[in-house]
């Protein structure tokens, strides 16, 4: 099924307007196409400000600015409930695992791009379409998740989990596009949020701080800091609170190299670290990963590609080996430093994103390295 | 567009605009101005006043304009229990209130205040003994609405009147949306404080009245000049008064017609919904005329009201946070607790413009758009 060849004037598009830059402009490209287009608000977390007005308020204000000034009809939808269930539930457990989860590529998979795009479906849409830096192409009967041509702004790693039918009715109108021509396009349009500052982090908990958010939801537990060798070097405020490779907040001072995380051992509820950016404990060449998902066709074997194991990261070449139970085996060219459980490894084939998992375990000459976790 | 949302506001009829013309470009003055243009603005105020007055079976005294019914809902809570507190500072409402009257009684409670929430019965109805029951020596002030604006099922305002004629405690209504179609004497229902607004029956916005009744004795609110018998200050909405005065002049003359008609469609909107197939039911009983709230069993709120919208059908359903999206109606969650039949309810409003067709239509749509919710079809 391709949709795309479909004359705009035909085509209903329905816009996920976060009131942020990107998307108002994904608006205004599609509208001046000549697409029917509706903007919808994703109301995904229910949070009230001192004065019991919602968190969300301002950036809906926004959508409505844009919205008028574009010309297309705005509304709402609540999704608090099924973000709560399917991507905040899995965040929480993901931490107590003393994993670092990636809730964007979540709330990709189960909320912007399957309850928002049922919800748009129902509505009598042809796509949905985000401001997200990434491109769609319909190739050989396939349609084809590419890198956005932003090297700086490629998000495709966000999109990793997404299927072909999730992708055939899918647009990404600014996918081609440097994030500065983007401002450009809203300054000359004069959209209300041409000078909008990004937004940063984790869209649930927005500016405040990290740590005080997770104790709200999950009880933190003081313990112990050591080194692989057992040397204890001070205490931890839960092992919640620190990824793998971290530099900061660990508060041990003292002579030679800084000093990071290398490890967690969730039983003992130790903090491990180690002393140096490139310390050898930080290093694997190997991992597994669950929860596999590939963009196109099923891959049949072994077969080479590059991946990314965090997002803003350099693709690496690997060697890809999906196993029979599901999982995947990726071995590295080169060790990789700070490979994190619960961080995703995603695939690529030149530009395009190929698909990606959860990792779960890291290895180096074969041997698991059990103390990352 | 086909607007079928009259309860949230209504299109202002030509004849007001026409009324109202040249209070805007020719007869501007100020009412309280000692010269001749200040006159006859002060002339067209009070013949306004005298007008509104008269239609509510009031004496033109004891109307003081505001600028519509969520300042006079706040104007008659804050006013009477600041000026009765020494008499004491229980204050009685219900569950069911507009947000102009329960918002402001939840700040009566953070200032001190002791306020008890009535209860409503499956359709939505205050019973008398709830307000015997709940009345104290030191309650002070009862305010329940004249007609629901969500469900439109009319409360029990002359027994209450009728009850609290031998009690300290005044009795406020919010009329609001009873005015168009229910025909109010304020001595004959034993009411002291009654609110008004014009744009809900086919009047401009921006302008409404309070009722305070002779004698009763209210806090002023709003300092400044000496306007409305210095209960509140700042120049008079002149052109608004006129215009509230010609709405109020057309909505006297045409209320029985009206109901006549919002009857008919109902019945035509029933009859149609039945003769699709379609699963529903009425929430309320007792209504106002205009106002149908149907429990559409299986549908999803905010894409239900979508797609009528995408469809050019005007219809609503309890009320947007500041966010933009719905929230269940505490008048729905009043009547039926934690119901889904409060996440599938809409409301249907019918008002000047519409036509009987216009509601068989609409029936269609409606029907169209539950069939992709029981169907299982996109």
């Amino acid at each position: 099924m391709n949709l795309r060849t479909k004359a705009p004037a035909e085509t209903t598009v329905v816009v996920g307007m976060s009131g942020g830059v990107d998307s108002s402009v994904t608006a205004h490209l599609l509208k001046e196409q000549g697409y029917n287009v509706i903007g919808i608000f994703m109301k995904n977390w229910d949070d009230t400000d001192e004065n019991g007005v919602c968190t969300a308020t301002e950036d809906y204000e926004d959508v409505i600015a844009v919205a008028n000034q574009i010309g297309i009809p705005y509304y709402a939808v609540n999704f608090e409930k099924e973000y709560w269930d399917r991507v905040f539930e899995y965040f929480l457990a993901e931490y107590r695992l003393g994993r670092t989860p990636n809730p964007d590529v979540m709330c990709n998979k189960e909320i912007k791009f399957k309850a928002f795009l049922d919800h748009a479906l129902r509505l009598g849409a042809d796509f949905v379409a985000t401001g997200h830096y990434a491109r769609v192409e319909y190739v050989d009967g396939e349609h084809r998740l590419l890198r956005g041509k932003d090297d700086n702004k490629d998000q495709t790693y966000f999109l990793n989990q997404l299927s072909q039918d999730q992708l055939a009715r899918t647009m990404f109108p600014i996918g081609h596009m440097d994030k500065k021509d983007v401002r450009v396009i809203a300054e000359e349009a004069g959209l209300a949020t041409a000078k909008k500052k990004d937004s940063t982090g984790i869209c649930f908990i927005g500016e405040r701080n990290f740590k005080e958010f997770l104790s709200e939801y999950l009880p933190s537990q003081p313990g112990i800091m050591q080194t692989l060798d057992g040397e204890q070097k001070g205490n931890h405020d839960g092992l919640m609170y620190y990824t793998l490779g971290q530099r900061h907040g660990l508060g041990i001072g003292g002579d030679g190299d800084p000093w990071f995380v290398v490890g967690k051992n969730v039983e003992e509820n130790i903090l491990y670290v180690g002393q140096g950016f490139h310390h050898d404990a930080l290093y694997s060449d190997a991992l597994l990963a669950s929860k596999l998902s590939w963009t196109g066709a099923v891959p049949t074997g072994e077969f080479r590609a590059t991946a990314k194991f965090r997002y803003r990261q350099q693709d690496v070449p690997v060697t890809i080996a999906p196993l029979e139970n599901g999982e995947v085996l990726v071995k590295f060219d080169e060790p990789q430093r700070a490979i994190t459980p619960g961080q995703a490894v995603v695939f690529y084939d030149g530009d395009i994103c190929l698909g990606g998992a959860t990792i779960d375990e890291a290895y180096r000459n074969g041997k698991r390295l059990d103390y990352i976790g | 567009m086909n607007y079928f949302d009259h309860a949230a506001t209504t299109p202002m009829r030509a004849e007001v605009l026409e009324a109202m013309t040249p209070y805007l470009l020719e007869q501007y003055g100020n009412p309280s101005s000692i010269h001749g243009i200040g006159r006859t603005a002060r002339a067209a105020l009070d013949a306004s006043r005298r007008t509104l007055a008269t239609w509510i079976g009031a004496t033109p005294n004891e109307i003081v304009f505001t600028s519509g019914g969520t300042e006079s809902d706040n104007y008659a809570l804050f006013g009477t229990v600041y000026a009765n507190q020494h008499k004491g500072k229980h204050v009685i409402t219900t569950k069911i209130e507009h947000h102009a009257v329960l918002h402001a009684m939840e700040q009566l409670e953070r200032e001190g205040f002791d306020v008890t929430y009535l209860d409503v019965d499956e359709t939505g109805a205050v019973t008398l003994e709830s307000v015997r029951d709940a009345l104290r020596d030191d309650t002070i002030l009862v305010s329940v609405m004249y007609g629901n604006n969500e469900v439109g099922t009319i409360q029990p305002i002359e027994q209450i009147g009728a009850l609290l004629a031998d009690h300290q405690a005044y009795f406020h209504t919010d009329a609001v949306q009873a005015l168009g179609t229910e025909t109010i004497d304020v001595k004959v229902l034993g009411i002291d404080l009654l609110s008004a607004s014009a744009h809900k029956i086919n009047g401009p916005k921006g302008i409404g009245f309070l009722f305070i009744k002779t004698g009763v004795k209210l806090a002023t609110r709003s300092f400044g000049g000496q306007q409305e018998r210095k209960r509140r200050a700042g120049t008079e909405n002149v052109p608004g008064a006129v215009g509230f005065q010609q709405a109020a002049e057309l909505a006297k003359i045409e209320r029985a017609e009206r109901v006549n008609v919002y009857q008919q469609m109902a019945e035509a909107l029933f009859g149609r919904l039945d003769e699709l197939g379609v699963e529903y039911d009425v929430n309320g009983a007792n209504r106002l005329p205009h106002i149908v709230n149907l429990y559409l069993p299986g549908i999803e709120l905010e894409p239900f009201l979508i797609m009528m919208d995408m469809r050019g059908f005007a219809i609503s359903s309890g009320s947007a946070c500041t966010a933009g999206s719905i929230e269940p109606s505490h008048v729905l969650t009043a009547m039926f607790g934690t119901s889904d039949r409060t996440k599938q309810s809409v409301r249907i409003s019918f008002g000047h413009g519409n036509s009987v067709e216009d509601v068989e239509r609409l029936a269609e749509r409606l029907s169209e758009v539950v069939s992709t919710f029981t169907n299982g079809v996109r």
